[in-house]
């Protein structure tokens, strides 16, 4: 009996089913080290009934890259994302993690949405921490530190300015020190200057911590301001994949990153 | 504030008074002159004399204490039940199969209607009246909880299970506490039927209790202790609805419609 409402339990919640376990026990999330973890994907392919949205993908994206997938919607984009993110597993192919494959939700990846989906009942420490662990507090203030809200930890989310709350969700991602940061367009809705601050202050970060980090953007040009690579995304495939070998910090209008940027509105 | 706008929010107050204690000069003058029969209407100074009598006899207090028993062990009783059928069926869908439209059936037959049926099972004791209120509660916090629990962000239920949390962690921080401010507009629904259903309650069958003293006093054509009676069951409701806002303010403190917003400093 018990054994049914868990599976009924679990319908509710879970869009998916759960998936078998993986070969090789997941580790624990303590044994997150924030060190780069670099991310393959091999013959990836993903459909929803009848439509494929990726047709074999290959990606290998090396520890530590910062990496921008540009494309339409529709491209398979947010696929992408929720596949190594482990919302969603894949039709075949393989996903790896350092050499390591992987299948369901990973300690070692974090994911930051769109929105920045802060649970409007818990104060910001407590959203920072939500998933509580050894010492979360304390992990959390440093994370509320290093985005620079470590004054608003006692506040409700309801009284933050947009891009306040993002910075929130920027820390809550990081506070367990993830390998690998994913990002679901989360600058989308924020206005210039707040996007230009969260740009400088993920670089800052990323600099410091070495994550790999995969951007989603619809941006061509916050894709080329920011990322080592860009690759378009373009009917479930690789359209196009450039190196973006400038040095930080990248003047905006700088006609080599113009160039490039044409290129791949090109391929978009 | 200005001493011009103090003056002005002084004659708001003083307005909104004045047609109601005008009628109460009013029907205590009628009173006086006779043109009214106490034993259709007693005189306001009357009921205020009957208020004064049944405090002092202590009288009030044990029967407004006996009613509000009744009606608290109802709504714990039925309001448990609701809470219970709502998580259940907001939280599986099959259980939503089996459940919700013999609940939505029932929910459909008026409590009341079923007093005579009611008094054949219970006689006309304490269970009567407990069971009668505890059927008109549950629904109200059934519908509630179970709307509550389908409606809590979905994206939010997502981000919990990417970020870790156990099935467990999830129903404990992110969907009871979502579904919150539904179960809570069912509380106060709840408490309006509780009322209700007690007073016809006590009404019909009692030998203590509010319902009980102004049907005995009816007996005697003691309209003032009838009229008394039916500003008790106003307060003790009015009461209520305070403590439930109270309870919303609390937990409800991270609402944007309730976190008051710092002045700046």
């Amino acid at each position: 009996m018990s054994a049914i409402l868990s599976r009924l339990e679990r319908s509710m919640i879970d869009e998916i089913p759960p998936r078998p376990t993986p070969s090789r026990p997941a580790p624990p999330r303590e044994a997150a080290t924030g060190r780069g973890l670099s991310v393959t994907l091999s013959g990836v392919r993903k459909a929803y009934g009848d439509t494929e949205v990726l047709h074999g993908l290959d990606l290998h994206v090396p520890a530590g890259q910062f990496l921008a997938v540009v494309g339409r919607s529709g491209g398979g984009k947010t696929t992408l994302m929720r596949l190594i993110a482990g919302l969603d597993s894949p039709t075949s192919g393989r996903i790896r993690l350092d050499e390591r494959d992987v299948s369901g939700l990973q300690p070692d990846v974090r994911l930051m949405f769109q929105d920045a989906r802060l649970v409007p009942w818990k104060r910001v420490i407590d959203n920072v921490g939500i998933a509580r662990g050894l010492n979360w507090r304390t992990h959390a203030e440093v994370a509320l530190g290093d985005v620079g809200l470590g004054a608003r930890a006692r506040d409700w989310p309801a009284v933050l300015s947009g891009g306040q709350r993002q910075r929130v969700a920027l820390a809550r991602a990081l506070v367990s020190h993830p390998g690998v940061l994913l990002l679901d367009e989360p600058f989308g809705a924020l206005d210039a200057m707040t996007r230009a601050e969260m740009h400088e202050l993920l670089l800052r970060i990323r600099a410091a911590r070495g994550f790999t980090t995969l951007l989603i953007t619809h941006d061509v040009s916050e894709a080329v301001a920011l990322a080592d690579r860009v690759i378009v995304l373009r009917q479930g495939g690789i359209a196009l994949d450039v190196d973006i070998p400038e040095e930080r910090p990248r003047r905006h209008g700088d006609a080599r990153l113009a160039a490039l940027e044409d290129r791949i509105l090109a391929a978009v | 504030m200005s001493a011009g706008r103090r003056w002005r929010g002084l004659g708001g107050v003083l307005a909104a008074w004045a047609v109601p204690v005008l009628l109460l000069l009013v029907w205590e003058a009628a009173s006086r002159f006779g043109w009214i029969q106490s034993r259709t209407l007693p005189a306001p100074s009357a009921v205020a004399a009957a208020f004064w009598a049944a405090i002092e006899d202590g009288s009030l207090f044990t029967h407004a204490a006996i009613s509000t028993e009744r009606a608290l062990k109802g709504l714990a009783i039925g309001g448990g039940i609701g809470l219970l059928l709502g998580i259940l069926n907001g939280a599986f869908p099959v259980a939503e199969k089996f459940l919700d439209s013999s609940v939505q059936m029932l929910r459909n037959v008026p409590h009341l209607a079923i007093i005579p049926l009611v008094i054949l099972w219970f006689g006309i004791d304490e269970e009567a009246k407990i069971f009668l209120v505890a059927i008109g509660v549950m629904f109200p916090i059934y519908l509630n909880t179970f709307h509550g629990i389908r409606t809590v962000d979905r994206g939010l239920i997502e981000m919990g299970r990417v970020y870790g949390l156990s099935r467990f962690q999830l129903y404990a921080r992110i969907i009871l506490p979502g579904a919150l401010p539904s179960i809570l507009v069912g509380l106060r629904y709840a408490l309006g039927i509780m009322w209700l259903t007690l007073i016809v309650a006590e009404t019909i069958s009692a030998s203590s209790g509010i319902g009980y003293m102004t049907m005995n006093a009816r007996e005697f054509l003691q309209t003032d202790v009838v009229v008394l009676g039916v500003i008790v069951y106003a307060l003790l409701g009015k009461l209520a609805d305070v403590a439930t806002r109270l309870l919303e303010h609390w937990a409800l403190a991270w609402h944007p419609a309730y976190v008051r917003v710092k002045e700046s400093s």
